[in-house]
């Protein structure tokens, strides 16, 4: 084994860039507006007298006043101070799948640009061929499940659609008032539960048996009942961890009558490997901008596709794609529909994106995204298991993708914990890693995803900047606890986020609090 | 794929104890759970050159807003993009950016700062939150805020509202069955104005009525004159007054909260975002910096705040509401959605100051009206509401459907206006046009020329 490296100079960049609220000046213009004609202005007259007295803004808004260099040069230094996945071995945000989404998927991007998604279908067939086999040709083998649509903007749009839908099918039956139930775990996202809660429905959750890691079976025994409208989970859950038991869990839900959704944003060590269908899932979701590569886009645009079995397929929000043997249609007229969950079909250029990655992939290739991210996730586990203070809590021993670590020994042994070691990292030019959803059931919590984007190399790096802070929290904790030191700013005190008089999510709020105070 | 290199493989094998990546799964997954069969996928296309080939091919079928001249409008709308969104948008370390912290982040996140601060002085309000997935999404979460807000389970909305977004929004009301159910009832509309029918409102509000929702301008392009009057009827009931916009519009049309709303949502879409076939949608949710509003909010809320050393900086607050904190007991639900529309919108409002903003609004009246008024001037095609803002309903009153004059539109290279007769019978054979900045002159009377062969 090679010795590991020692963690490179880094520092991010310092621009101190003003707030765009205070820059430029009166009179500065970044973009012109295009002409009205002569004769369009001489026929209509004055603008102006087509808003009714009333509704006639009286101020211009206090927006900033800039040219366009300027405006370019604020955003491009803003560019700079954030640690896109593409400059750094983003390993450590687990539950995201941080890999890489090749450029040329962009260039396809942009022939989507100029597309108005109620075009005449005729002259979408494209877009449509792509929405459409991605569903069918892909995503069904995949998953096992019957048909997809790609309306959510996101993984938790997508888990909500999956609550509707539950809902949609007891709403039928006539059942709804009855099953108002839906049961998920701890170590499920979040939106399983809240989603669920919006929908209507009270949440139960399962936590961990303190041994294996997963809730046991008898706890969901427990849990179902007449009231069951649904089981709404992750596996592998956010531990890395593998219900073994998990197609004995859907035989309950169904027993007691509820429906099961499996959130598969992250899917990505269970590519060719394991499917919703025989785990017996009635439904799932895929986060196409992490197991099918799209980027993240600084929070979105993102699509959760919805797949579902053929019982469930009259509940798909509209429009559906069809496919008549010929031409592409969109299909509004589906009368059990849940509807709407977002306007129009979604984000169909991730949808591309997500095409063009699985398409070169095939399913060789799919089969090795999974394979080398589970092979990265332990070795990734061997390394860091080496560090002083690192520990991963539960016995079930092998993980897949990902695992919930905890630096509980750490903070013990030298007061330093995962929040101050997160703001660390950051001064090794590694991106800060993903801690835990709450509650921290896992103790001073870390959550790396070593997917398949990351060599070995990259690996090394990765847990020689864990083993240098750990270091630095034996020997020097205050260095780790004051951290960053070479990030575009310093530490932000945890009180000055507490105050609601110190908060302003606006400029203006800022400038009349400010005001206020002094 | 770095480690597919079988000796890169065989050595993290070797260092992690198996012999190969099946005694992995082994020990992970039961047997009876693992894919049995190969799965049959089409054959991959590794090579960049032959994926780009196979990929441009399919798409080339497509026939875009560029090639055809378009007015399809009707909540995804074409305006232009200045070089400098696409510019931004395209940055690698935006567009691969995700959760990363305030420190690695900084620039994100003091961008989400500057759209919210823009979006403020748009709508007049000091709270705005990270956008949500559409204009629908942002009306469900604002309607539901009422809800919490004042206790009660009734909301009324205007009849003219896009019914793809009321459909979002019965959604988020739930069926009767479920026991956080709101009531969704309409409000109908003056036939002659399209403006909503205060005595209609009147009427229906209530002590039950947590909040009355309508949108300016609305799904009809009209422009509401009566907001004022609206605001003060809910208020007097109680009730919240949430109002729905284009904010394209604001430069030239009244900020909400100068006629009394409590709530502002929208579609950022029209703020330097090409249409992307409706991939480029994101909702806002304003709201004043109250504590009764603030903490219903269900958004990420970035504030600004200073560092140790006196920095500026900005960072996520009042998490607790959020459902990455709260899980069921959270204000709804948020997640990944539409960070990059965010900054891109902050780009554009930077571009387009108030002095852009006011003169691109004017220019979509003009630009609009004159459409208007040369369609009105076709024979058995006419305007049935004046009062509009960018888009307006235009009826035809002669044999031939909307949907046969689409088609021969689009056989002369045009895309017309959506068809609503069949959304709004009572429009009878009506479509929702669409002018904005990016039209000419030219492109109107070529649509007026078109419109006077087919509309017979």
């Amino acid at each position: 084994m090679k010795a590991q490296e020692s963690p490179r100079r880094y520092h991010a960049p310092v621009w101190s860039e003003p707030i765009i609220m205070t820059m430029g000046r009166k009179g500065e213009r970044g973009i012109r507006i295009p002409e009205v004609e002569e004769e369009v202005r001489a026929a209509v007259g004055d603008a102006i007298a087509f808003v009714p007295t009333t509704m006639r803004r009286k101020q211009p808004p206090s927006l900033p006043e800039l040219s366009q260099p300027h405006v370019l040069r604020h955003y491009l230094r803003l560019s700079q101070q954030t640690l896109g996945m593409d400059f750094n071995i983003d390993l450590g945000e687990g539950t995201c799948t941080m890999k890489y989404s090749p450029k040329v998927n962009e260039d396809f991007v942009k022939e989507l640009a100029e597309i108005h998604p109620l075009q005449d279908e005729e002259t979408i067939q494209g877009v449509l061929k792509i929405v459409y086999d991605f569903g069918h040709v892909f995503l069904r083998e995949i998953s096992g499940l019957d048909e997809f649509v790609f309306h959510a903007g996101g993984g938790n749009e997508a888990a909500y659609t999956n609550a509707c839908i539950i809902r949609k099918f007891h709403e039928l039956n006539g059942e709804l008032g009855q099953r108002d139930e839906i049961i998920t775990t701890i170590f499920s996202h979040p939106s399983s539960a809240a989603t669920a809660a919006t929908a209507g429905f009270k949440v139960i959750t399962l936590y961990p048996d303190e041994e294996t890691g997963f809730p046991s079976t008898e706890s969901l025994k427990a849990a179902v009942s007449k009231h069951t409208a649904g089981l709404m989970t992750t596996n592998p859950e956010d531990t890395g961890i593998f219900n073994p038991e998990i197609d004995e869990w859907t035989k309950i839900v169904h027993e007691a009558g509820g429906l099961c959704a499996y959130d598969q944003a992250n899917a990505n060590g269970l590519l060719g490997v394991s499917r919703a269908k025989e785990s017996g899932f009635d439904m799932c979701f895929f986060n196409l901008h992490k197991t099918f590569s799209s980027p993240h886009g600084s929070y979105g645009p993102a699509c959760g596709a919805v797949g579902v079995k053929q019982e469930l397929v009259k509940f798909l929000p509209v429009p559906v794609v069809t496919f008549d043997g010929d031409r592409y249609h969109l299909d509004y007229d589906r009368p059990h529909s849940i509807g709407k969950v977002r306007d129009f079909y979604g984000n169909v250029q991730i949808v591309l994106r997500a095409y063009a990655w699985a398409m070169s992939m095939g399913t060789d290739g799919l089969r090795e995204v999974a394979e080398i991210s589970m092979i990265n996730n332990n070795y990734l586990e061997k390394k860091l298991l080496t560090i002083p203070g690192v520990t991963k809590p539960y016995k079930t021993n092998k993980r897949l993708d990902q695992i919930r670590y905890s630096l509980e020994k750490l903070r013990e042994e030298t007061g330093v914990g995962a929040q101050d070691v997160i703001r660390r990292v950051v001064d090794y030019g590694v991106q800060s890693y993903w801690l835990s959803h709450h509650p921290w059931v896992v103790p001073e919590p870390f959550t790396p995803e070593a997917c398949e984007t990351y060599s070995k190399a990259d690996i090394d790096y990765w847990v020689a900047v864990l083993a240098e802070i750990s270091k630095e929290a034996y020997s020097n904790p205050e260095l780790v606890k004051t951290a960053p030191h070479n990030s575009s700013i310093a530490r932000i005190p945890d009180a000055n986020l507490e105050d609601p008089a110190k908060l302003a999510m606006t400029w203006r709020a800022y400038l009349r609090k400010r005001t206020l105070t002094k | 794929m770095p480690n597919s290199v079988s000796e890169v493989k065989q050595e993290m094998l070797k260092e992690i104890g198996v012999e190969n990546s099946e005694e992995l799964y082994a020990q992970i997954i039961p047997d009876r759970l693992r894919l049995k069969h190969r799965m049959n996928l089409p054959k991959p296309l590794a090579a960049e050159a032959d994926l780009r080939r196979h990929v441009e091919q399919i798409l080339s079928k497509n026939i875009d807003c560029n090639k055809n001249l378009s007015f399809l409008g009707a909540g995804c709308w074409k305006h232009y993009v200045p070089a400098v969104c696409d510019e931004i948008a395209r940055r690698a370390e935006f567009l691969t950016a995700y959760g990363g912290d305030e420190y690695s982040d900084l620039g994100k996140h003091q961008a989400f700062f500057e759209f919210q601060s823009m979006i403020g002085e748009l709508v007049g309000m000091d709270v705005v939150g990270l956008p949500t997935y559409d204009w629908g999404a942002s009306a469900g979460n604002a309607i539901r805020m009422a809800s919490r807000i004042t206790g009660r389970r009734e909301v009324l909305v205007s009849r003219t509202i896009s019914p793809d977004r009321l459909a979002i929004i019965r959604n988020f009301c739930g069926p009767a069955a479920m026991p956080n159910h709101i009531d969704v009832k309409t409000i109908s509309n003056d036939s002659k104005t399209g403006m909503l029918e205060l005595n209609d409102l009147k009427e229906k509000i209530s002590s039950k009525t947590a909040g009355v929702y309508f949108e300016n301008p609305s799904y009809l392009g009209v422009i509401e004159a009566n907001g004022h009057e609206i605001s003060k009827i809910a208020h007097e009931s109680g009730a919240e007054c949430i109002v729905g916009v284009d904010p394209i519009s604001l430069g030239v049309l009244s900020p909400p909260s100068d006629y009394g709303a409590d709530i502002v949502c929208g579609e950022i879409q029209p703020l330097g975002k090409h249409m992307f076939c409706g991939g480029s949608l994101a909702g806002f949710l304003a709201c004043p910096d109250e504590k009764k509003f603030v903490g219903e909010h269900p958004s990420h809320l970035v504030t600004i705040t200073e560092t140790v050393r006196g920095e500026c900086a900005f960072a996520y607050c009042m998490t607790e509401r959020t459902s990455y904190i709260g899980r069921d007991k959270a204000k709804d639900w948020v997640g990944t959605a539409a960070g990059l529309w965010t900054i891109v919108s902050a780009v554009y409002l930077a571009l387009m100051g108030p002095a852009g903003m006011k003169e691109l609004g004017e220019t979509i009246l003009q630009k609009s009206h004159y459409a208007a008024r040369k369609l009105a001037e076709v024979k058995g095609v006419k305007i049935p509401f004046q009062t509009f803002f960018k888009e307006f309903v235009v009826t035809f009153d002669g044999k031939t459907r909307v949907s046969e004059v689409n088609r021969q539109l689009l056989k002369r290279g045009i895309f017309g206006g959506k068809d609503i007769s069949r959304e709004f019978p009572e429009l009878g054979n009506s479509s929702l046009y669409c002018v904005t900045e990016t039209h000419t002159k030219d492109d109107i009377l070529r649509l007026v020329d078109a419109l006077k062969e087919v509309s017979k």
